[in-house]
């Protein structure tokens, strides 16, 4: 081939190029791209500001201004006349916070007779004293009479300024805490006796008017119960309700108008949910207000058209070639569905499930119908005691004044996006670790 | 290749000459159609399928070969819009009657299909679960021999006897095929059908499914829907030619191919069709 000289080679003349429109085809593809990465950045803009805003106002909720200040437990004062082997209710009514009081006098030096001082030494202190250490002395009644080191917690408005909080630069007047105040707040600090300790509060304490004193204790019992009985009523039914309407219902117009209700039902506000809840398990089946388990309820009504339409997606997505093997072979069309079928829709099935359990999780309108935004202090001993949710909470928080409850609305928030984000970050890993290829 | 290929055809020359005398009828397809709708797909097949002997069904596509396969084990009960009419007897027996069970037919009249389908299962699971769903082995050393029988009826057993507990997806496309097929054999149908079981399949593959359904021969009544005339004729004693949904010519295969009565047989056989 080499050997042939170039001259006898014949010379293709090139093809006349036609104009095809590739430029204006790569623009309009690169303006494409640009647009798609605009979206995506305004968007990241905006979850980096939402969680900025969050974060920053919300991470001081996890910490709680504590002073640290040796209590005598003295019986004169909490049992002056001796009565308490008689009368048990001694030892709850007692004034605890004189024991607080008396306590910090002595470590501040003040004069014990100076009444005006003493009064606005009480400001540093929280009215949780009280069931702090009567908490302590019902746990043991031996301790009347010694003196132990105890962690009492402070005032919010002292709270909100330790963390820096109030401006002091306001005059004395209009602010929340005066200068005598302040001026003990930073002896107590330079003493190592008052600090930010880990709060534990935000976690295990009931509602309350005092923000020191409220916590999300019986929201995420609540929450837990209500994710338990969606998770019990939902999964089953509408697993269940998925495979007789794709595997064995016949296909005609009824069937079809179940179909189409079943996915206008996924839309319907939630609002509307809470109102079916309210009309019908509460006005007409009489279950009590406020309880967990018919917040569960409606939380289950409105979950299920999210998991039936994942789970007839999944259960569709199962190739025919796998259905065909199993009929093929003489397995019933139950065993069909339950050995082979049903496995393999399984991660899509999860996943539904969990999506569907988060966003019952972040559900508020229904339950504020329900009744259960409520002042709940004690815990919910069954799922039929009242109880409030995680977002409700965060609701009832939002509604409050004081900043040391905007710092604790936004530790909620925080918390439930944890929950959720655990929960999503559980669905996708469920996806990857069942998922099969075929 | 294309020696084994003419040993098959020699051998299944050969196996014609003795198999006069044992000409069982096994199947018996009367007046058959099939309706998908209000669309007829078949109309009015007289088919017979001889027990011990490869029935090859031939046609261009949409011919109804496939759909005529699907009514012998009613398959096409599973298509909501499918209606059958007609009869379809196994050893005498309308399988359409009210009194046939369809599990127990399909446990009597296996299928293996187009595209290798084995369950993402383990091999051995896939091989065991028709046994096990009909309840055939009481023990597990049953179970073990029925999986270690099939797989070497299929011919695939030295190639997975080392790794049985291995996702059979994860074989070869034709070791997949085998795997299927030894998935058909193990719950000992009587009659096996088999929809192109070798469309999927490269050369190599191909010939040794093949080889396989001749062996098969021996102990099971075959029928195969295919759209290699070359397969047909290497497999199969007798072939059905469809065309449109009627079935034009039914024969000995060395005839059918040889000397057709139908001319559009002879069209289609020769390549001027299909």
């Amino acid at each position: 081939m080499t050997d042939i000289p170039m001259d006898t080679m014949v010379r293709v003349a090139a093809h006349p190029r036609r104009d095809i429109g590739l430029k204006a085809r790569y623009a309009a593809e690169r303006r494409f791209r640009i647009y798609g990465m605009l979206a995506i950045s305004v968007g990241l803009a905006f979850l980096a500001i939402m969680l900025i805003a969050i974060v920053s106002k919300g991470y001081t909720a996890f910490w709680q201004t504590t002073i640290s200040v040796p209590i005598t437990f003295d019986e004169k004062v909490i049992d002056p006349s001796n009565k308490r082997a008689i009368d048990p209710t001694v030892l709850i009514k007692a004034n605890y916070p004189k024991l607080a009081e008396k306590a910090l006098v002595a470590k501040l030096g003040i004069n014990p007779d100076d009444k005006p001082t003493i009064l606005k030494l009480k400001g540093l202190l929280s009215e949780g004293v009280r069931v702090q250490l009567r908490d302590i002395v019902a746990a043991d009644p031996s301790v009347i009479g010694t003196t132990r080191n105890v962690n009492i917690l402070a005032a919010a408005n002292l709270d909100s300024a330790f963390k820096g909080q109030i401006d002091l630069g306001v005059e004395e007047a209009r602010r929340k805490v005066s200068d005598q105040q302040i001026a003990w707040m930073n002896k107590l600090k330079a003493d190592g006796a008052m600090a930010e300790r880990f709060n534990t509060g935000l976690f295990s304490y009931g509602a309350s008017s005092r923000p020191e004193t409220s916590g999300m204790g019986v929201a995420i019992i609540g929450s837990f119960y209500m994710m338990v009985i969606v998770l019990v009523l939902a999964l089953p039914i509408g697993v269940a309700a998925s495979i007789y309407l794709e595997e064995f219902a016949k296909k005609n117009r009824f069937t079809d108008l179940i179909e189409v209700n079943i996915n206008n039902l996924a839309a319907v506000p939630s609002i509307v949910f809470g109102l079916l809840g309210l009309a019908v398990f509460i006005n007409f089946l009489g279950m009590p207000r406020s309880a967990a388990f018919v917040g569960g309820l409606v939380l289950t009504l409105m979950t299920l058209p999210t998991i039936i339409i994942a789970t007839r997606a999944a259960l569709a997505a199962v190739p025919p070639s796998i259905r065909s093997a199993a009929l093929g072979l003489g397995a019933s069309k139950m065993q069909m569905v339950f050995q082979h079928i049903l496995p393999l829709a399984a991660p899509g099935i999860l996943t539904g499930t969990i999506i569907g359990l988060a966003r019952a999780l972040g559900e508020t309108a229904p339950l504020l119908l329900i009744g259960m935004v409520a002042f709940v202090a004690d815990y919910p001993k069954s799922p039929f005691d009242p109880a409030t949710a995680l977002p409700v909470q965060i609701y009832m928080w939002a509604n409050e004044a004081e900043r040391a409850f905007v710092e604790r609305m936004s530790g909620a928030i925080i918390i439930l996006l944890v929950f959720l984000m655990a929960m999503n970050v559980t669905a996708i890993v469920l996806r990857r670790r069942f998922e099969r290829r075929w | 290749m294309n020696i084994m290929t003419e040993q098959s055809l020699e051998n299944a020359v050969g196996d014609k000459m003795n198999a006069k005398s044992n000409e069982v009828i096994k199947m018996r397809g009367d007046k058959v159609g099939v309706f998908y709708g209000d669309k007829q797909a078949l109309f009015d097949v007289n088919l017979d399928v001889r027990q011990n002997q490869v029935t090859a069904l031939i046609g261009p596509s949409g011919c109804g070969k496939s759909t005529f396969l699907r009514c012998l084990n009613r398959m096409n009960d599973t298509i909501d819009s499918a209606r059958v009419t007609g009869k379809i007897t196994l050893d005498d027996e309308d399988i359409y009657d009210k009194n046939i069970d369809v599990v127990e037919l399909r446990a009597r009249v296996g299928m293996v299909f187009q595209k290798p389908n084995p369950f993402p299962k383990s091999i051995y699971e896939n091989v065991a679960y028709g046994p096990r769903i009909h309840g055939l082995a009481k023990r597990k050393a049953d179970m073990d021999q029925i999986v270690e029988q099939s797989l070497k009826k299929a011919a695939i057993w030295n190639e997975v006897k080392d790794r049985l507990q291995e996702p059979g997806t994860g074989l070869s496309g034709g070791q997949q095929q085998r795997l299927c097929i030894a998935r058909a054999i193990a719950v000992s149908p009587e009659v096996i059908l088999m929809d192109e079981p070798c469309s999927a399949l490269d050369p190599i593959a191909t010939a040794r499914v093949e080889e396989l359904i001749d062996e098969l021969r021996q102990n099971y009544t075959i029928v195969i829907v295919t759209h290699s005339m070359q397969q047909a004729a290497r497999v199969s004693q007798r072939t059905a030619m469809f065309h449109l949904g009627y079935l034009v010519e039914e024969g000995a295969t060395d005839k059918m191919f040889t000397n057709p009565d139908d001319k559009r047989t002879q069209d289609y056989i020769t390549g001027r069709f299909g």
